[in-house]
């Protein structure tokens, strides 16, 4: 008999359950499967009903973020020899509402992205006919790691204030922010400031720094929070004592 | 149902349907624009590029030689007026790109860097280390968000188009989280959403990518073109599929075969240098690369492992400085995924599904012959790749021929009149349709997953690198039967809520005719170009084929076939050659 893993799944079903339930599936041990390719199987050949997002399988698209052994993870970077004997309980992401067994409503967070202005903001924009902006490969790297967040929201499950206050802006958001005002090209950064110190922002976060260690793509959101207080807390110092000098 | 309505509808939130709505935004400030996908825009398959994009902006290129790269590159199919216009807009699109943010890759003295690709004569592939598509997206998305023109519908499904008095005037969709129909009026409409990789078992596409649009298109009267060109990368992961980048090669990567030998040099695309040549052997276009692969196994000359024949792909020689800081996804993704380090190991590679040169036939602004409808990107076939494309050209085609088509259907929008209310009565026909045919549905006896496999085993066996009329002609009356049997499937979901059961069926039934699509083309092409190769027809046959083909939906049957001349402007056809 070939050789076997237990998945225990969270299933929602709101149209015919009040409260999610579990369901088991037997599935065939891979080494070279990810937990993703373990719940097409049961997908495919066990259970048409079960519902969960994916796409690229080669974690880069952020769509197959799952609770795996109770930690955030893409399912498509997460291998089942990683564990081994199994049961391996999968469920949704922590502090999101479910819609639907695996799929959470992740609307909240989009929002949060557009109000922190995640674009290039500049004064005037100079004709495209003079060319590119010039950026050295110092410059670029200052802000490099922030541009790498793929939205996977892995920090959010991970962010135990998230799960307290849900008005928290939250890693992801705050890291993209960061992201811009360290672009050599940007001017925007007094603006998010201004966006990101007022309640939700920056200043509700107690530096968990949980964020930062379940983030797929070594991104650093806590320390881009740290950061932000700093600049913050410098520009606030500065109004105090030079009400001109923060302009 | 939900009845709603905007000007300009696009259909797909990846580099392409993006870039049109940031054009429409821009073109005229009266036009409401919506933005409808079935996942959120970022999870789009853009974000899986990763080598480059190219553009002319070095002073020892020119507009002419990235013109002939491409026009040699897709072996004179390409329409030479499509091409001009693309090469000569690639540069500004790029720059506007990095005017947004994109984070490319930069030269010390803060200008823009490029690496060269396959079958390109002079270095002009713009990247942000090996993730290039992935920021494109990013920085795409983020920047439509100042707009606020730009209204979304994200994880909606879109399922038909609605045409009335022989124009598109919007679509039907469902709203995924809710099952809700969605009815939404619009004065054109643009699809924007990407390939078909999916139809085949083995490829480098995400599981989106099932031509969706390609079918709504040809379901709606406007033909798919070139269908049979289908390009293999020569360099996938085995088992997973996994791209692993044209730029391992640029950087000066080697193909390996069983006994380490560097056997592109016995397929006529040059010898072996130390350093990377351009237009030669590693350098080689995609479709000769992939072929070439295939013979090398014929010969007995290739490994083989649990998932089948491979190479290998040797970049140890570039040291781990430089793939840490130029191919650090590379690295990555092999660390991952085959538990090696391409630093101190060979990686195996093999030719995997990764590009639709062929999609819904446009013209050069995007539009297709029917009014109101528009089409860019992979899912639209102008045509700038000819039957074999260029490495790097598609990620600068989605900016180009997306504003060029954002552009088009805003001044066809500002034109119209309201929308016909007749529509709506064909809207609910297709929730009725819906109804009926999979969530109210109780005899069914078929599944999707044994459909799904045996028109990805038809497909592999009888449309791959290598294809004769008899395999294509059994394909194709595999295909019509697996089109019956879809009408007698049944779901387990009967759920309104996430029904992902129902989209994988929608899914499933654009592949098929998408399949036909590909395979009828491929039967009708008796000769062999690019990376359409006919055993039984081996030679370019231009008297007959110097032409598109057209594929059209007839009421029962596979698809009717006719045959479009190739615009030539000032390239006349010549010989491909590589490695002189």
């Amino acid at each position: 008999m070939a050789e076997t893993i237990t998945l225990s799944v969270a299933r929602y079903r709101p149209e015919e359950e009040a409260e999610p339930t579990v369901q088991t599936y037997e599935v065939p041990y891979r080494k070279d499967w990810v937990v993703l390719d373990a719940l097409n199987y049961i997908k495919d050949q066990l259970d048409g009903s079960l519902s969960f997002r994916w796409s690229c399988r080669m974690g880069v698209c952020g769509s197959c973020g799952m609770t795996v052994n109770g930690e955030p993870k893409l399912t498509c970077a997460v291998f089942l020899s990683d564990y081994l004997p199994g049961p391996i309980r999968v469920e949704p992401l922590q502090y999101f509402p479910i819609v639907r067994d695996l799929v959470v409503d992740i609307s909240d967070f989009l929002e949060k992205l557009q109000k922190v202005k995640p674009w290039i903001i500049l004064k005037e924009e100079k004709p495209l006919s003079e060319g590119e902006y010039r950026q050295t490969p110092d410059q670029l790297d200052t802000y490099k790691q922030f541009s790498m967040c793929i939205n996977c929201m892995l920090c959010y499950a991970a962010c135990p204030i998230y799960g307290l206050e849900p008005g928290f802006v939250g890693p992801a958001a705050i890291a993209l922010a960061q992201r811009y005002n360290l672009d050599s090209r940007d001017m925007g950064a007094q603006e998010r400031l201004d966006i990101l110190s007022q309640k939700g922002g920056i200043w509700d976060c107690t530096f968990v720094g949980e964020c930062t260690k379940v983030c797929p793509e070594n991104v650093d959101p806590a320390g881009a929070i740290q950061q932000y207080k700093l600049a913050g807390a410098a520009h606030w110092f500065k109004s105090l004592l030079l009400p001109w000098g923060a302009k | 149902m939900d009845v709603s309505s905007c000007d300009v509808l696009v259909v797909g939130g990846g580099a392409a349907g993006l870039r049109a709505a940031i054009a429409i935004a821009e073109a005229n400030l009266n036009l409401r624009v919506a933005v409808i996908s079935k996942v959120y825009p970022m999870r789009s398959h853009t974000v899986s590029a990763e080598g480059g994009a190219a553009a002319v902006i070095k002073p020892n290129d020119s507009l002419d030689e990235h013109a002939y790269d491409t026009i040699s590159g897709g072996d004179w199919l390409c329409d030479q007026d499509a091409v001009e216009a693309f090469v000569n807009e690639a540069p500004v699109e790029m720059l506007r790109l990095e005017h947004w943010g994109c984070p490319w890759s930069r030269q010390p003295d803060g200008r823009v860097a490029v690496r060269s690709f396959g079958g390109m004569k002079v270095e002009r592939t713009w990247f942000a280390a090996d993730k290039t598509g992935f920021h494109m997206l990013h920085s795409l998305f983020q920047t439509t968000l100042k707009y606020e023109a730009i209204q979304r519908y994200d994880e909606c499904f879109v399922t038909k188009l609605l045409v009335e008095k022989g124009r598109c005037q919007g679509v039907v969709a469902i709203e995924v989280a809710t099952g809700k129909i969605l009815a939404i009026t619009a004065k054109a409409v643009i699809l924007a959403t990407g390939g078909c990789g999916k139809v085949f078992p083995f490829t480098t596409n995400g599981a989106i990518k099932t031509g969706d649009g390609m079918a709504l298109a040809y379901r709606a009267g406007a033909p798919l073109k070139d269908m049979e060109f289908v390009q293999y990368h020569p360099t996938g992961l085995p088992l997973t599929g996994i791209l692993i980048t044209e730029a391992t090669r640029s950087e000066g990567g080697w193909l390996l075969n069983k006994d380490g030998y560097r056997y592109l040099q016995d397929y006529d695309l040059g010898k072996p240098q130390p350093k990377p040549v351009l237009r030669s052997m590693e350098l080689g276009p995609r479709d000769r690369l992939s072929q070439a692969f295939v013979k090398e196994q014929a010969k007995g000359r290739t490994l083989e492992g649990p998932y089948g024949h491979y190479v290998h792909l040797d970049i140890r020689h570039l040291g781990e400085k430089l793939i840490d800081k130029k191919l650090p996804f590379v690295r990555a993704l092999c660390r991952k995924y085959v538990n090696l380090d391409p630093v101190k190991e060979m990686i195996p590679v093999r030719p995997v599904v990764h590009y639709m040169m062929g999609g819904i036939h446009t013209d050069i602004y995007g539009a297709t012959p029917l009014p109101g409808l528009y089409a860019a990107g992979e899912a639209a076939c102008v045509s700038i790749n000819g039957a074999n494309r260029l490495g790097s050209n598609s990620l600068t085609e989605c900016l180009v021929f997306g504003a060029r088509a954002g552009q088009a259907a805003a001044a066809f929008a500002a034109e119209q009149k309201e929308t016909n209310p007749a529509i709506s009565a064909q809207a609910r026909d297709e929730q009725r349709r819906l109804e009926e045919s999979f969530l109210r549905k109780t005899d069914g006896k078929e599944r999707i997953a044994p459909l799904r496999e045996e028109m990805h085993k038809n497909m592999e066996a009888c449309a791959g690198i290598y294809r004769t009329g008899a395999e294509l002609k059994r394909a194709a009356q595999v295909l019509r039967g697996l089109q019956d049997r879809f009408h007698d499937l049944q779901l387990d979901d009967r759920s309104y809520t996430f029904n992902t059961e129902l989209t994988a069926a929608l899914e499933l039934s654009f592949m098929l005719d998408v399949a036909e699509g590909i395979v009828a083309s491929a039967f009708a092409r008796q000769e062999s170009r690019g990376s359409h190769q006919r055993t039984d027809h081996p030679q370019r046959d231009d008297d007959k084929f110097l032409a598109h083909s057209l594929a059209y939906r007839s009421p029962e049957g596979p698809p009717r076939i006719e045959h479009l001349p190739v615009t030539i402007t000032r390239w006349p056809p010549g010989q491909r050659v590589y490695g002189k």
